[in-house]
């Protein structure tokens, strides 16, 4: 009996774990403060800011995928739309000397977003699944395809521009340099990170991962997940139009691209890749992409190509994402029967990048003779130079491509030995794995 | 007037028809696997560039078999290879799958055949005008394209309803499950359908390839499209694909074809409206706006009528 009522509420948490939960969010702040005094070169504030922006759209995102269980394909509608309403205060605000300062600007796109996932999001929502990813879609079609039609409040093609130094001044912030946007991006995301985690400890948060598993059970307990998922959408829309309208005010530019299928496909890459299992997923994943699409670009052409596979890959072999995979060592670490993996995961690593080094030089020698044919071949991906037209790199490539596909089958059944045996031996010292 | 009725039925009964062929796969594949196969547009697209790669090696005629095999070929690749690994994981991740198999696809295209258009002819054996009718001709190539789509709808049509493996499918199509307790060989059903479907998506990709334009986007302007046609038809519904196709095709193209605007009609009694900022609204064409009727009806169907015209059960 004293199992079950412990079982059924949580106990109380200890002052250790209130001290620990806290000083993470403390570390956070006092991160968030020292970052750019560690790199304090304009591109990488520029790229600060851009991770803080996709942090919260990702997060926002993940309300709706990895907490309510719906996978939408047009949540790129509320961003948009939040980035274009802020676009059109600021010039307001500026053009009438209005006393609303920029800090409190992105409140305005938050709460476009939220009034436009109110007005779309009943019909959005009455069903989840497929149907709902293709309402999500046929709904962002529409938008985006609107947006090119009404010329004078989007601009069209080129979109609308504004400039936020021209804003009412509170302590003599211009927020014209860049360091001064990175701190009102990084507050904004501080603020929106924590509004969110909180929201996943609401009883509504609760409902939205209950109609996430078992929406038929919530409608015997009285709820309806039509309700939850509408409520959800809200606030999803809310925080995507908080992303929105602190993109427009780093870019001072608002474009129909920002309300477009690709806007839409990154954040899902972004969210997915890190993981929709855990709170921290979407933050690891758009720290993780943003870097990643800024760093990829410059090293090789396709980068889009590398984009993609990767995100097959998580899908195909670890769909909890990047967190998903980590945690799942957890219990064994605390089990300390990780030692017991880690070996063969040092002999899978050798022909699994054996596999990968193949894979990217045959993909770079094939984009050399279709992209540019006539041009020199001795050509440099991923910083290493290396002559495309040389048989021997084919037959390299080829060797590692194919060889290391046979032996990466081998290490990884062994992988998989190691890790059942590791797990049996955590289960045996209690800890459920 | 007349001519332009007549002109745009014959297009729109044309587009629908090659939508129906992308539709019919993608309807039969969500019914069977329960996943909505994002790439579907993708394999389109393939088979326009395989088609028009195999024509300049070897003519049409030969592109206009080979092309589809191979695509079909790819896609039941896909279906054994790659989506019968994550069905464990969920529809979501199946979706997700096809998602970035859909990028991918778009980005291998687009390193190949490069961004821009590429040449795809007519075969000048269907290069002349069929019929003239009000001084407008019409293309032979035209004819044939709506010749070989309803040569697949027939043959479709009589392989579902007097085979006997179109007798499983059409089980599948409403009790998956029971057909697969009856004995089947399920997986390899499933392997054949993805197949063929991806094949007819291909089909349609190489006889439209000539006459539209063959372009890397094409699988990224199509696909929602698609997507409309087998919402709006009900998911899983044949009957209804094939109205829902035919429904849309005649719309869009009626759409293009008419220059009226709320500005044309009522223009003269309020002229002011032109200047302020509805004037978008007042001043559009319902050709500009063809683009976005069907996800006009899309939104429109979802909220009346939410499993679809012919559909019958809610997903």
């Amino acid at each position: 009996m004293s199992e079950m009522a412990s079982s059924a509420a949580p106990p109380f948490p200890t002052a250790t774990e209130k001290l620990k939960f806290y000083g993470l969010w403390a570390a956070a702040v006092i991160a968030l403060l020292l970052l750019p005094r560690i790199f304090p070169s304009g591109g990488s504030l520029t790229t600060f800011s851009l991770i803080g922006i996709s942090i919260v759209f990702s997060l926002s995102y993940n309300i709706l995928l990895g907490q309510t269980g719906m996978l939408s394909f047009g949540h790129a509608v509320y961003y948009g739309l939040g980035g274009f309403l802020v676009i059109h205060a600021i010039n307001i605000i500026g053009a009438n000397k209005l006393p609303i300062p920029l800090p409190v600007v992105p409140l305005i796109g938050g709460l476009t977003g939220l009034l436009f996932a109110v007005l779309l999001g009943w019909v959005s929502t009455q069903r989840s699944g497929t149907a709902f990813a293709m309402i999500s879609l046929g709904v962002a079609e529409l938008i985006a395809s609107s947006a090119l039609i009404l010329r004078s409040f989007f601009g069209g093609e080129a979109g609308i521009s504004a400039n936020r130094t021209k804003v009412f001044r509170i302590f003599d912030w211009s927020f014209g340099p860049q360091i001064q946007i990175y701190y009102l991006v990084a507050a904004w995301t501080l603020i929106a990170v924590i509004a969110m985690y909180a929201l996943t400890r609401t009883p509504l948060g609760r409902m939205c991962n209950a109609v996430r598993d078992n929406p038929e059970r919530v409608q015997f307990v009285g709820y309806d997940p039509h309700v939850v998922r509408y409520l959800a959408f809200c606030f999803s829309g809310f925080f995507a139009g908080i992303a929105g309208a602190l993109a427009a005010i780093n870019f001072e530019i608002a474009n129909s691209a920002y309300l477009g299928a690709v806007q839409s496909g990154t954040v899902l890459f972004a969210t997915y890749i890190g993981g929709v299992g855990f709170f921290i997923g979407p933050i690891v994943g758009a720290i993780f992409v943003t870097i990643l699409s800024l760093g990829l670009s410059d090293l090789t052409q396709v980068w889009q190509l590398y984009f993609g596979l990767i995100f097959i890959a998580v899908v195909v072999f670890a769909p909890g994402g990047i967190t998903g995979l980590l945690m799942m060592h957890r219990p064994l670490l605390r089990a300390g029967t990780l030692a017991r993996v880690l070996p063969s995961y040092l002999i899978a690593l050798v022909p699994t990048s054996a596999m990968i080094i193949g894979l990217i030089v045959a993909i770079e020698t094939i984009v050399h003779f279709t992209v540019h044919a006539g041009d020199d071949s001795h050509i440099k991906a991923f910083g290493v130079p290396f002559d495309a037209a040389n048989r021997y790199v084919w037959a390299m490539a080829a060797i590692l491509l194919v060889g290391g596909f046979l032996v990466a089958r081998k290490t990884w059944a062994r992988v998989a030995h190691a890790w059942d045996d590791a797990t049996s031996g955590a289960r045996a010292k209690g800890i459920a794995a | 007037m007349l001519e332009l009725i007549v002109i745009s039925t014959l297009n729109g009964v044309l587009f629908g028809m090659l939508l129906f062929l992308m539709a019919s796969g993608l309807t039969v594949i969500f019914s069977m696997l329960g996943v909505l196969n994002f790439a579907h547009a993708s394999f389109y697209m393939l088979g326009a560039f395989f088609g028009f790669q195999i024509s300049r090696w070897f003519g049409f005629w030969p592109a206009l078999v080979i092309a589809p095999v191979l695509a079909g070929a790819i896609g039941a690749a896909v279906e054994r290879y790659g989506l019968r690994r994550v069905h464990k994981n969920g529809h979501v991740a199946e979706l997700l799958f096809t998602f970035g198999l859909a990028f991918a696809i778009e980005e291998i295209v687009q390193i190949i055949w490069g961004k821009s258009p590429v040449d795809f002819r007519v075969p000048a054996l269907l290069d002349f005008p069929a019929f003239t009718i009000f001084s407008t001709n019409y293309p032979a190539y035209k004819m044939f394209m709506l010749l070989v789509s309803i040569a697949i709808f027939i043959g479709l049509l009589i392989v579902l309803k007097k085979t006997r493996i179109g007798l499983i499918v059409q089980a599948a199509l409403t009790h998956p499950h029971m057909v697969g307790h009856l004995g089947h060989n399920v997986g390899r059903i499933f392997m054949l359908v993805f197949g063929v479907g991806t094949a007819l998506a291909a089909v349609a990709g190489v006889i439209a390839g000539p006459a539209l334009v063959t372009q890397s986007n094409m699988a990224g302007l199509l696909g929602p499209i698609l997507f409309v046609v087998v919402v709006v038809g009900g998911l899983g519904s044949l009957p209804g694909a094939f109205a829902a196709s035919l429904l849309i095709g005649l719309v869009q193209t009626f759409a293009v074809s008419m220059n009226g605007s709320l500005a044309g009609a009522f223009g003269p009694l309020s002229p002011a409206y032109a200047s302020s900022w509805l004037g978008d609204i007042w001043g559009v064409t319902i050709a500009q706006i063809a683009p976005i009727m069907p996800y006009v009806l899309l939104v429109l169907i979802l909220i009346f009528r939410p499993m679809g015209l012919l559909g019958t059960r809610e997903t």
